[in-house]
């Protein structure tokens, strides 16, 4: 298969970038979208120009690394994939695609198609945790878990930190991310236990970090490659209220007292 | 041959990880804040022990050349952990997961070690339920189990088919908690380039900034390899493209042994490779085995008729298939451990009876489990594979037979360790695959979580304060010190050698070059002339990589291409040290097969009275070969025998 490709380029953070027209040919349609980037890449080695990078690293669609917009959408056409799972067959032969990097504030561009993501770990140091030590845990049948539960909580764990839910939003939105965690721990009765401190600090470095707001249009869930599910923003917007509303009361109390 | 000295604590096996830990030294709360510790890697191993040595007050710095701690490969192990919790009452102890994982690993294993493991296992499933990890459960609440991996036990805990995933999640969260309390300081996008040792102890690294391309010099009072394995020494493995040898064989230039280098493990189920442009392989959890049945046409013209598409799998009579795991081994069937399976597929293949367009894979087959269990259990079980199968093949194992091939999953080898994980450099540790010590010659499934976070959570947290009591007086060390310099400098140099390379061909090619040797000549079978020959084709492409490798843009900024050549580098010199260990092992055993060392039957021939001991090899500098050393191990509670799944 042949193939015309639009090509973000940027040098570094500062630098301005731009889109740049290269040509890929004989390319398997068994062949994964980064093979077909490989190819293009060893070409342009060998001919003396100037590699595209790009984030990549299992190839296998759960490290969460790789990260390209692809025709205007995160991680490409396919439904429930990350870009090193799509394959060339999505596409006709002739086709022009068009590459970008992840957009969005908290996202700054580091060369070409990579993005700093650190701000989403930011957020998890912020509260994504249960606070366990090593050590002095009660035996793992203790505590009987419901399997709807166990299940449900298992579904928004599969969150691959991708960051594509962000780069789908118009708002720039991390709250499918941070949805996925508060919801994954708060189902459980381990994680219970924090759950109305760890929402409200995780929203907060949200902010911090210059993420956006949910306006509801659901594109990060429609374009999030582990179709997570946006009612997880719902019950991380249910912990948060309940959080507040629970801190409100008590300092009314304490005033009263 | 006396420098290797396991230092395996005195009396019963059973009671040895208790004294040891009881005779111990232990650091006072206000010295640890006043001693460093270096992590590299974040993977299983690393991130338990930068949380838990956190946690314990000591000053932790963690490298990972990942943008996140979050994406090392440990999360893309799919099937699960092993523990000996006995909780479905099928008669496991500690001592039959060690049983188990000394035979698995074909008797070239310290039983001490692997004891340990066994005893630690079950404290694993405590903490990571603590943690929020969702194993998955019964209707009862209660956490269930799954027989794994050639295992007459059902022992394992898994999490649908992302065991790693969940249990990466889980150290990374425990990670990121330390982060935020300070104790934890994070060097993501680095690359550890090399060791630096003051007076013959670990005491730092030198590191390149990837995004900057800055030089780093880091100092600490003891440095803990967590780099994971080195299947991608292969080119095509199942492991992430960034995986590498770097900071482990930095190391072995400095001193470190490697042990068992030629240990490497040859997964049966995985995705058959495409075509040439083909970057890496995709794993498919050994957990299919389970339900699914192996199998390739019985005869030839069948074979053909496939080929050509005359014919689909269904269109082959059940009398026409040969079911060939269970006809070789009708006591396990397709549940014989990975090795085993792997060498049966290679011989069907080679005998020309393989399938797909290529030749080069069988069926594994899941009619007859959907029958039996019905759509929905096996959806429940195994949907994520179907799924992943599905998106890379476009065919669905609900219709067809799914095809798989073995591929390099895991190395055994790795740094030699003491009982105390510390290498034969004081004050340098290597936990998880990065050493060589709790697997022998084949890993059994479910072992490899089970390991690095025994090792990261509750052994290298208790074995690393023996050592650092004795470093309470040693004031924080000076990075601007000629040792640090010294190093700092040599990494530059290094870096600016390869950059000045005057070649044409990419890092990339190189390193498929390389591949295609490891694979043809130290892969699943080996004989001494093709080892002799890939000695040979490796030193034309170390001297070719020197004056023709072709690395474009600069050092002083995001480079893939210098990152990528300096790993490249290191594994061509590592490909060298294995096909030597391989061709000094004149024995087969486990994952290693020598064909000259084999049964009558085809089975893996083991010479115990001259081969039962660890090789470890000590650099003797650039151009001179590796010398061996031997730890000879004893066997005082498990008697060797042949290995039998018949």
């Amino acid at each position: 298969m042949n193939f015309t490709l639009k090509i973000w380029r940027q040098k570094n953070v500062t630098a301005k970038g731009e889109m740049v027209s290269y040509d890929v040919s004989g390319i398997s349609a068994d062949s994964s979208f980064f093979e077909m980037l490989d190819t293009l890449n060893q070409k342009l080695i060998t001919t003396g120009g100037d590699p595209v990078a790009f984030d990549h690293d299992c190839r296998e669609g759960i490290c969460g690394t790789c990260s390209l917009y692809i025709n205007g959408r995160p991680h490409g056409p396919a439904k429930g994939v990350t870009t090193c799972q799509l394959h060339m067959r999505a596409f006709k032969d002739g086709d022009t695609i068009f590459i970008e990097p992840w957009r969005a504030k908290a996202f700054p561009i580091i060369r070409d198609l990579i993005v700093d993501r650190s701000a989403l770990d930011k957020i998890i140091q912020a509260g994504g945790y249960v606070s366990v030590n090593t050590g002095g845990v009660p035996d793992a049948n203790t505590i009987p878990v419901p399997k709807e539960k166990s299940d449900a909580a298992f579904d928004a764990a599969t969150c691959i930190g991708c960051g594509a839910c962000v780069a789908a939003c118009s708002n720039a939105a991390a709250m499918l991310f941070i949805g996925a965690k508060v919801s994954h721990l708060a189902l459980l009765p381990q994680g219970r236990v924090e759950a109305a401190t760890r929402v409200q600090k995780m929203v907060a470095c949200m902010d911090e970090q210059g993420f956006g707001n949910c306006s509801n249009t659901y594109a990060c869930e429609f374009d999030c490659p582990k179709g997570i599910s946006v009612a997880n923003i719902a019950r991380m917007n249910r912990e948060f209220l309940g959080a507040k509303l629970f801190s409100e009361k008590e300092r009314v109390i304490k005033e009263s007292l | 041959m006396t420098r290797l000295n396991a230092r395996i604590p005195e009396g019963p096996v059973a009671e040895k990880w208790t004294a040891y830990k009881s005779g111990s030294k232990l650091v006072n709360p206000n010295n640890k804040r006043k001693l460093d510790i270096i992590v590299i890697g974040t993977g299983l191993a690393g991130a338990s022990a930068a949380a838990s040595l956190g946690q314990l007050g000591y000053n932790v710095k963690v490298f990972c050349y990942q943008d996140t701690p979050r994406r090392a490969h440990s999360i893309a192990a799919q099937g699960g952990i092993n523990a000996a919790k006995n909780y479905p009452n099928d008669g496991d102890s500690a001592y039959r997961l060690f049983y188990d994982t000394i035979k698995g690993g074909d008797y070239r294993v310290r039983e001490a070690n692997v004891y340990r493991l066994a005893q630690v296992s079950n404290q694993i499933i405590d903490l990571c339920v603590a943690q929020g990890v969702p194993f998955a459960r019964e209707y009862s609440g209660l956490l269930t189990n799954r027989s794994f991996g050639g295992a007459q036990v059902s022992r394992t805990f898994y999490a649908r088919g992302q065991t790693g995933q969940q249990l990466l999640l889980g150290a990374y969260s425990a990670l990121s908690r330390q982060i935020a309390a300070g104790t934890v300081k994070l060097y993501n996008r680095r690359d550890v380039l090399d060791m630096v040792l003051v007076d013959g102890k670990a005491r730092g690294i030198i590191a390149r900034n990837l995004v900057t391309g800055e030089i780093e010099r880091h100092a600490a009072h003891a440095v803990v390899l967590a780099n994971g394995g080195y299947g991608n020494v292969f080119f095509l493995s199942t492991n992430a493209m960034g995986s590498n040898v770097t900071p482990a064989w930095s190391a072995y230039r400095k001193g470190a042994m490697f042990a068992n280098p030629s240990f490497t493990q040859i997964h049966p189920t995985c995705i058959p490779v495409h075509g040439d442009a083909q970057s890496k392989l995709t794993l498919m959890s050994e957990s299919l085995r389970n339900d699914g049945r192996i199998w390739v046409p019985a005869k030839m013209k069948d074979v053909e008729k496939l080929r050509n598409k005359e014919i689909t799998p269904s269109d082959i009579a059940e009398a026409d298939r040969d079911y060939y795991l269970e006809r070789r081994y009708p006591a396990f069937g397709n549940l014989v451990p990975r090795d085993v399976a792997s060498r049966a597929a290679k011989e069907r293949c080679d005998a020309g009876f393989g399938v797909g367009t290529t030749g080069v894979a069988v069926f594994l087959d899941f009619a007859d489990a959907i029958k039996r269990k019905g759509h929905d259990a096996i959806d429940s079980l195994y949907g994520n594979l179907f799924q992943m199968y599905e998106q890379i093949v476009a065919e669905s194992p609900y219709e067809t037979p799914m095809m798989i091939y073995p591929a390099v999953h895991y190395t055994m080898g790795g740094l030699w360790v003491d009982y105390e994980l510390m290498t034969t450099i004081p004050g340098l540790y290597a936990i998880g695959e990065c050493n060589f010590s709790d697997h022998g010659a084949n890993r059994l499934g479910a072992s490899a979580l089970m390991q690095g976070l025994a090792d990261g959570y509750f052994v290298l947290p208790y074995t690393i304060g023996n050592y650092l009591a004795n470093e309470i007086h040693t004031p924080r060390f000076d990075t601007a010190s000629s040792e640090f310099t010294l190093a700092a400098q040599a990494v530059t140099d290094r870096l600016k050698q390869i950059k000045n390379s005057s070649g044409k061909e990419s890092v990339d090619n190189f390193h498929r070059r390389l591949g295609k040797i490891m694979w043809e000549y130290c892969g699943m079978a080996r004989n001494d002339a093709g080892l002799t020959e890939a000695l040979y084709q490796i030193t034309e492409l170390r001297q070719e990589f020197a004056r023709g490798v072709k690395i474009p843009g600069g050092l002083d900024e995001y480079n893939p291409e210098i990152e990528k050549a300096c790993r490249v580098a290191d594994f061509i010199e590592l490909g060298e040290l294995m096909v030597r260990d391989a061709q000094q092992r004149r024995e087969s055993c486990g994952g290693h097969f020598r064909e000259e060392y084999q049964t009558s039957e085809g089975e893996a021939l083991r010479n115990d009275d001259e081969f039962a001991f660890v090789g470890a090899w000590e650099y003797s500098g650039r151009d001179a070969a590796a010398q061996l050393h031997r730890e000879e191990l004893q066997f005082n509670e498990i008697k060797l025998s042949q290995r039998s799944y018949k």
